[in-house]
């Protein structure tokens, strides 16, 4: 009978060790700059041909990038901040890197996420959410209208 | 029920009740609760407690033990096939009736007895699955291979769990929604026991077929509902699931930054 319950105990131990460690790991790999998150967007560049050639269905799609920022509000916003300029846990995503890549590369990392680092794996959305994600991100980098001439 | 692939999220604790309703022949129906803290170590490993009891009617109710369950994903990548390795420890009474997984000889007829005599039975097991699961065209199809090995001179256990599931809506709306279809998740989900070593099989086994629906609330609160049908006589007639749960995203940074550490 004393082995069970010094089973039970080691189990207990190891649900709180398993939390310390995690913490430890975050603590030991959370600088406060964005820009020093774990992952430094060289994972962009590891999409693989087929997947960074791919176009977006929803190109055209004139709700896209709305039905994209609610999802990214829901599902982002708590790694890479509400305005998706980073915060110390997940970079910008307002970055050039991020900008300048692909359509196919930017859904390629959605759906295979950064596992190792710390980014889940996405593609439990169904694909044209992930798709209206990519088009809400790409709308971040359009460039800012340009004020109105103020005519007397 | 079945699990698919998808681990919870790093840092972030879900709290979930979960209770099922089972009618039982020749003795009082029951209702088993269980109360889940899942909580995301890193990307590939999330670890879980459970804490169950019942309430048997015209009987009485009881606290039957603890589970810790731990799942493990060996791949970084996304795959046709995604594998994730499942270990749990459970420590539980023999009133333990939450059949959180039908493996083995598991039958209708072991939740008969009173609780007071099932009480004094004391299930220590070691419950191991391999996970399968792949996503296609917004389908999730998951296999769920179970083995179960109690820590005394028992023979190993087996079991399945199948389940398959769909978003009613693929697409998400522009809009905010509380009751649109891309927050409903259907599925249906066949689950039972393969018999042990000694006799392997179907024979003396119990399964089940649950539709089941889910619902995506606001402020991480997650509802789910699902109706099983035992499928022969060694079944529980009926069991009906349903589950609320509420995902504390940021937990752990938010509890490193009460004790003082960095976020």
């Amino acid at each position: 009978m004393k082995a069970p319950a010094f089973l039970v105990r080691a189990a207990l131990m190891l649900f709180i060790t398993a939390f310390c460690i995690s913490s430890a790991g975050a603590q030991a790999n959370s600088p406060a700059a964005p820009e020093k998150s774990k992952f430094d967007y060289q994972e962009l560049a590891r999409a693989p041909e087929k997947a960074r050639n791919r176009r977006n269905p929803l190109e055209n799609n004139t709700d896209a990038p709305a039905a994209g920022r609610k999802l990214f509000e829901k599902y982002c916003a708590e790694c890479h901040g509400a305005d998706a300029a980073g915060t110390g846990k997940a970079p910008s995503l307002r970055a050039d890197e991020v900008q300048q890549a692909t359509p196919g590369a930017l859904f390629w990392l959605i759906s295979n996420g950064v596992v190792r680092k710390g980014m889940p794996v996405w593609s439990r959305l169904p694909e044209p959410q992930r798709w209206q994600i990519v088009r809400f991100l790409k709308s971040l980098g359009a460039p800012e209208p340009a004020p109105q001439p103020v005519i007397n | 029920m079945a699990y698919d692939h998808y681990l919870e999220e790093p840092g972030s604790l879900e709290i979930a009740w979960q209770s099922s309703y089972a009618t039982q022949r020749g003795s009082g129906d029951f209702l088993s609760s269980v109360l889940e803290f899942e909580y995301g170590v890193t990307g590939w490993w999330t670890t879980e407690l459970y804490l169950s009891g019942q309430s048997t009617l015209s009987d009485n109710t009881v606290f039957t033990g603890v589970r810790w369950e731990n799942r493990i994903r060996p791949f970084a990548r996304e795959h046709w096939i995604n594998p994730v390795l499942y270990v749990e420890f459970e420590n539980v009474n023999g009133a333990d009736k939450s059949m959180l997984a039908v493996a083995g000889h598991d039958v209708e007829g072991e939740h008969g007895e009173p609780n007071a005599i099932l009480r004094e039975e004391r299930e220590r097991e070691f419950e191991m699955k391999l996970i399968l699961s792949s996503q296609a065209k917004g389908w999730n199809i998951s296999e769920n291979i179970i083995a179960v090995k109690n820590i005394s001179n028992a023979p190993w256990e087996f079991g399945y769990a199948l389940g398959v599931s769909r978003p009613l809506a693929l697409a998400a709306s522009p809009r905010p929604c509380v009751a649109c279809r891309e927050n409903f998740t259907a599925g249906l989900e066949l689950y039972g026991g393969l018999g042990d070593r000694h006799s392997f099989g179907l024979p003396n086994t119990a399964h089940y077929l649950a539709p089941s629906l889910a619902w995506s609330l606001p402020r991480g609160l997650a509802l789910r509902v699902s109706p099983g049908f035992g499928l022969n006589s060694n079944s529980h007639r009926f069991l009906l699931r349903w589950s609320l749960a509420r995902e504390f995203s940021g937990f752990g940074p938010a509890l490193r930054r009460i004790f003082g550490g960095r976020p």
